[in-house]
């Protein structure tokens, strides 16, 4: 379980996030919705440590993160799974390289061994074939699935999707949420997802929280979200321009 | 005034916390040498990328710097001392200056922005992030290898440049001034002393090291998309280039 307590976090004179406390447990596909900009991403930096809180702390089976040492923390991290926005692969390394390192990093596995492992895991992600090919090499939503099977080649026990739909077309979108709740069932990982793409919530999530100026103002099941009457929700829901959430007016 | 004081202050501070995240980043790379054998194939890539991959360029820069030594200081001794010293000469010359620096800054330009641009480029792709998040220490993984391989690869490359360099030197003086090679090198030899280059090979070792370190400090430090790793990159190479020159001055003061 991953306890969030008291979160505060400011870049210069913007506050991101502003006594953020939230409970993730064991086994649970929990989203996190939000405008662009609102903290989603620091939010799940924050969880891995990533980035530093301000104030406040996160327990990640009872160990505060940010206390821990560095062989600690990195050991901690060994159990998590992380698909950045830009699926952020090694654009040196091949896509066999990209997904084996943490194994040559972490383990004492034989080199047939690890392709095993990473053909395994390509196969899940629905990428097989692709391993002498560079990240350079790939579309998109097949950088999505690297990042993916990169994530999972550990085996964690959390596995952390910033934004794993954006910038793909429906079908890959679709595809890449058909992933999210196969893993999560068949690895039985906790799965936090950061997304503003409500298709891709209303599909994934067991529970949904959303972020709006720093601050938690949500934390539901699916249908409690389109039955809420809170206006900034409902507006963001519904994907209204008219609303209490504007954009703030451009000035030349 | 008041305000001058104030910038001048901002900028005193400013310097002593990039001095100080310098050497952290040293200290927390140094602290991974005890694990070298299990980093190595890691350092033997990058001795492969810094060393080996510069050979090309460190023997182009050499021939020329030594052809340059020669017809200028055959100039200057021309009418006063005789040009059967021109060997020495140029030789001295190129051991205790030219190869370790010209060598350096040619480093600093290939390797040191290099560096800078592939690390800034990881930063801001978040492949740095990725690094962490899959519990690897980009300071281990990437500069630690890179720090170590600049210590002792730039030496490797000033001998090779010592070398070409006075055989260029003697390419010229035999084309221009005819001096049989016996004459050239019999000066070389007469004047040669270990010494003169070791201190050039000690020169070489603080540079390349600097050279390394400057490029990780401002590649982990990029921000600002592909227009901030622009900026880190020269910002590498001028920063590489006047602390090598810096350290220059430095260094010869205290060996000579």
């Amino acid at each position: 379980m991953i306890a969030i307590r008291n979160l505060k976090k400011s870049f210069e004179n913007k506050t991101v996030l502003r006594d953020v406390n939230l409970d993730i447990y064991d086994g649970e596909k929990l989203v996190i919705i939000g405008r662009s900009g609102c903290g989603k991403s620091v939010l799940l930096k924050h969880i891995v440590n990533l980035m530093q809180p301000d104030n406040g702390y996160i327990l990640v089976d009872n160990i505060a993160i940010k206390r821990v040492g560095q062989k600690d923390l990195f050991h901690l991290r060994k159990q998590f799974g992380f698909l950045f926005q830009s699926a952020a692969l090694f654009d040196s390394m091949t896509v066999v390289e990209n997904i084996a390192l943490p194994l040559v990093e972490h383990t004492d596995m034989t080199l047939k061994e690890i392709n095993e492992k990473v053909a395994e895991k390509l196969e899940l992600v629905g990428l097989p074939g692709v391993e002498y090919l560079k990240p350079a090499e790939l579309s998109g939503g097949m950088k999505k699935r690297v990042g993916l099977a990169r994530a999972i080649i550990m085996d964690p026990k959390y596995i952390l999707y910033d934004e794993p739909t954006t910038g793909l077309d429906p079908i890959m979108a679709a595809n890449i949420d058909k992933l999210i709740i196969e893993l999560s069932e068949k690895l039985n990982v906790t799965s936090i997802v950061v997304t503003h793409d409500m298709q891709s919530v209303a599909k994934v999530a067991d529970r949904v929280v959303m972020l709006h100026n720093g601050k938690i103002i949500f934390s539901g099941s699916i249908d409690e979200l389109y039955a809420t009457d809170n206006k900034v929700v409902n507006q963001f829901v519904t994907a209204n321009a008219e609303g209490p959430i504007q954009p703030k007016p451009v000035t030349y | 005034m008041v305000e001058f004081i104030e910038y001048l202050g901002k900028r005193i501070i400013l310097f002593f916390q990039q001095a100080g995240a310098v050497f952290i980043l040293v200290w927390k790379a140094a602290r991974y040498l005890s694990k070298i054998w299990n980093n190595r194939s890691l350092v033997l890539n990058q001795m492969l990328e810094i060393g080996v991959r510069s050979i090309p360029l460190v023997i182009f820069v050499g021939i020329f710097a030594g052809a340059v030594a020669s017809v200028q200081t055959a100039y200057q001794l021309k009418g006063y001392i005789s040009l059967n010293y021109l060997g020495a000469a140029t030789s001295v010359a190129i051991f205790i200056e030219l190869g370790p620096v010209l060598t350096a800054l040619v480093i600093a330009g290939r390797v040191g922005a290099s560096i800078a641009a592939e690390i800034g480029t990881m930063k801001v792709t978040e492949q740095i992030d990725a690094l962490e998040s899959l519990a690897i220490d980009p300071i281990r993984y990437l500069a630690m290898p890179r720090i170590l391989s600049g210590f002792f690869m730039i030496p490797i490359l000033t001998i090779i440049a010592d070398f070409v360099g006075v055989l260029g030197a003697y390419v010229v003086a035999y084309i221009n001034l005819g001096l049989p090679p016996e004459i050239f090198f019999g000066s070389v030899k007469e004047f040669f002393s270990i010494l003169n280059v070791m201190s050039g090979l000690i020169k070489a070792f603080f540079f390349g090291g600097t050279t390394a370190i400057i490029g990780c400090y401002v590649g982990f430090n990029t921000t600002g998309g592909a227009e901030g790793v622009g900026k880190a990159t020269i910002r590498a190479f001028v920063l590489s280039s006047a602390l090598i020159l810096l350290n220059d001055y430095i260094l010869s003061v205290l060996l000579f």
